[in-house]
């Protein structure tokens, strides 16, 4: 949707700017009905371009899965990630295992990719705390404050650079977190200091149930990459190609010092997350043409354009995602045992008194409060 | 020759980047003038840019790029110009800093230090005097410092930038330049969490810190008491040993903070006597401080600060 911006300034004298005078194009390969421009497309393996197909259907069975485990009560809250698959897919895909990646919690496979181990996401929508202790293993972090984490993202390849570090740090977010002053500041941040940072903003179209055009009155999140003299693109998040072509540019354009502001264009297919029911905002009208623009399905159409899909066996593909995801359960099953001295240690480097004290009283109670046990609650399963 | 506070707070960063590479120094007009009160005066120079960097007029990013700096392994200290700016990097403060090792259960940590300028009597804009180091010390997981003489400025900030937690480190600007002692070229630490006696006494403890530990300890040489003065330094952690201690001899005490009254920080040190030493108390404890108002401009600053008569005042009632 174009906004109204220009309106009204035709009549003016003096030589205002506005929006239009900087359209914004979206990137794509792969279009809507599955057709592209051979010559677009990016120079991968038959490997690569099969291995794209199986992480998206990763993306997606995890999280079929993930909201079946939940509505059984063995999950907390979580969100999908369905709509996203290419968006998350190609971003991730153009990352290394040195590279850092902070995240909103929509980005599975791409944490996967990194070596995160799908048992510790599942123990992260637990609730257990270890979890962010392996992602931080992997440089990975989910961060839960909308928007706050994009200027630790700034701080960390401002570190890199100053201890020439070859890698990037990739904050990705949503449309929602470009409201935050947060956002605003991190990223004119890193453009001063040049730091090798990619600010990716799966736009998904909804934060929560604030539509984009409820959000700012720019037409796109790419183009506020010229305000603060960085390099922008608008890519159709639902092309892993165009993604992950996008992505490989952007983490060059990162490492030789111009950070990036990289809105992929998706859809939020089901709620903000298990809480949240997207009926109450909006129509079916305005979803079912999203599901017909299913990512995977788009991707299997080139695959078969290019001949790639005898390499494709779905059957064996989901079927092995499935015994993966049963083995993940069963090890977040097996997580444990915890101790109570994990809320009180980690808090800084040397216990003070006061901490210490505060231990000893909780497990004080606990030992001698006969029915104490009874009232603690620990939900969901882990 | 005496030194300053400001002399000190220069030469513990210029010690300290010698001595780590690591630690590097950045805020808003640190590098080019060395800070609006040249703290900062004379690094850029001898560090180099690299190291001693202007930044864009962005506490949020200031605060958050030392939480990434941290996590990276380096050893930040920013600078927020004054402590009424502090706001907008609170959620940095507390969101991320104080929580990244909890979070990660030790895997990341944010080792870093954030300096700013606090308290009234500076005839400051607004904005540029509040003192509200009890909401910081609020949070849990960061580190809460204030010194209140050169010698113990230079000390802990250097202990602060070897903390391997986050320091929040709140000078008393209105002493920055009117406090002189000798301060030595000896590498010191002054421990974090440790409260220093200043003057031993039988009859009265008095507790303050910052700016008003001057008033205080003015206060008290006025009057006919023998009052043990207390420095806090570190508000979290807090010594709760010393003051304890003083308490349970004296069998009274006065807490003097210039911050406002209610859910100040003298609340918290008063909830800790009554949970330790209650049965030792003579008199009830009496608090003299700001009001709960936001300090005044320039021309009523003055009513709001707590001067040595009403310090004075205080310690006397409670020490008959």
């Amino acid at each position: 949707m174009t906004k109204n911006t220009s309106q009204g300034a035709d009549d003016l004298d003096a030589p205002w700017i506005t929006q239009d005078d900087l359209p914004v194009k979206k990137y794509q390969i792969i279009d809507e009905n599955g057709e592209y421009d051979p010559e677009d497309v990016p120079d991968l393996t038959t490997e690569e371009f099969v291995d794209l197909y199986r992480w998206m259907l990763v993306e997606k069975r995890y999280a079929e899965r993930m909201i079946n485990l939940q509505r059984r009560g063995e999950m907390g809250t979580v969100g999908s990630s369905r709509g996203h698959e290419a968006s998350i897919v190609g971003s991730g895909y153009a990352l290394n295992d040195e590279d850092y990646l902070l995240a909103m919690g929509r980005e599975t496979s791409a944490m996967l990719m990194k070596g995160v181990s799908l048992r510790d996401i599942l123990l992260f929508w637990r609730g257990i705390d270890d979890a962010q202790k392996f992602l931080a293993q992997r440089n990975c972090m989910i961060g839960i404050s909308v928007g706050g984490y994009l200027p630790v993202v700034t701080g960390i390849g401002w570190g890199m650079n100053i201890t020439d570090t070859d890698a990037v740090v990739t904050a990705h977010f949503g449309d929602g977190a470009t409201s935050t002053g947060a956002f605003h500041e991190a990223v004119n941040f890193a453009g001063v200091l040049n730091c090798p940072a990619i600010f990716y903003c799966q736009n998904n179209q909804w934060a929560i149930s604030t539509p984009f055009e409820k959000q700012t009155n720019a037409n796109s999140i790419a183009q506020r990459a010229v305000g603060y003299g960085l390099h922008g693109i608008r890519v159709d998040g639902n092309d892993v190609l165009a993604t992950y072509h996008a992505m490989n540019e952007a983490r060059e354009l990162a490492l030789s010092g111009n950070p990036v502001v990289f809105e992929g264009l998706t859809y939020r297919r089901e709620g903000h997350s298990t809480s949240d029911d997207p009926t109450q905002y909006r129509d079916r009208d305005e979803v079912e043409p999203w599901l017909e623009r299913d990512p995977i399905e788009r991707y299997e159409a080139f695959l078969k354009s290019e001949g790639l899909w005898d390499e494709v066996d779905e059957e064996a593909m989901v079927a092995q995602v499935d015994e993966e995801f049963d083995a993940a359960i069963e090890a977040a099953n097996a997580y444990g045992p915890r101790d109570i001295e994990e809320l009180f240690v980690y808090l800084y480097e040397e216990m003070p008194p006061e901490l210490e004290d505060q231990l000893r009283e909780l497990e004080r109670s606990l030992s001698e409060l006969d029915e104490l046990e009874e009232y603690i609650e620990r939900r969901p399963k882990g | 020759m005496p030194e300053t506070i400001i002399n000190a707070i220069n030469m513990a960063l210029t010690e300290e980047m010698d001595r780590d590479e690591r630690v590097v120094v950045f805020g808003e007009d640190v590098a080019e003038t060395g800070g609006v009160f040249r703290a900062t005066e004379g690094l850029k120079d001898k560090f180099g840019g690299t190291r001693v960097v202007d930044t864009p007029l962005s506490e949020i990013a200031i605060a958050g790029g030392a939480v990434g700096l941290a996590v990276f392994g380096l050893r930040p200290v920013a600078e927020i110009q004054f402590s009424g700016f502090l706001p907008p990097a609170f959620d940095q403060l507390v969101t991320h800093a104080s929580r990244m090792r909890w979070r990660t259960r030790g895997e990341w940590s944010a080792p870093l230090v954030v300096r700013t300028p606090y308290g009234a009597g500076i005839r400051a804009l607004e904005h540029h005097s509040e003192s509200l180091e009890g909401a910081y010390a609020h949070v849990p997981g960061l580190k809460v410092v204030i010194p209140s003489t050169p010698y113990d400025t230079k000390g802990l900030l250097k202990a602060s930038i070897r903390d391997p937690d986050p320091v929040l480190f709140m000078e008393p600007k209105h002493v920055y330049r009117s406090i002189r002692e000798d301060v030595p070229d000896d590498d010191y630490e002054v421990p974090i969490g440790e409260a220093a006696v200043r003057q031993e006494g039988e009859d009265v403890t008095v507790i303050s810190w910052g700016a008003m530990m001057h008033k205080t300890l003015e206060a008290v040489e006025k009057i006919d008491v023998d009052a043990e003065v207390i420095d806090l330094r570190t508000i979290s952690p807090m010594d709760r040993e010393t003051l304890v201690e003083s308490v349970k001899k004296t069998g009274r005490c006065v807490i003097v903070h210039e911050a406002p009254k209610s859910g100040g920080w003298a609340s918290e040190i008063i909830a800790t006597i009554n949970d330790e030493v209650l049965m030792y108390l003579e008199a009830p404890i009496e608090r003299v401080t700001g009001f709960d108002i936001p300090v005044p401009l320039l021309s009523m600053e003055d009513y709001y600060i707590p001067h040595p008569p009403r310090i004075a005042e205080a310690i006397e009632r409670v020490a008959e």
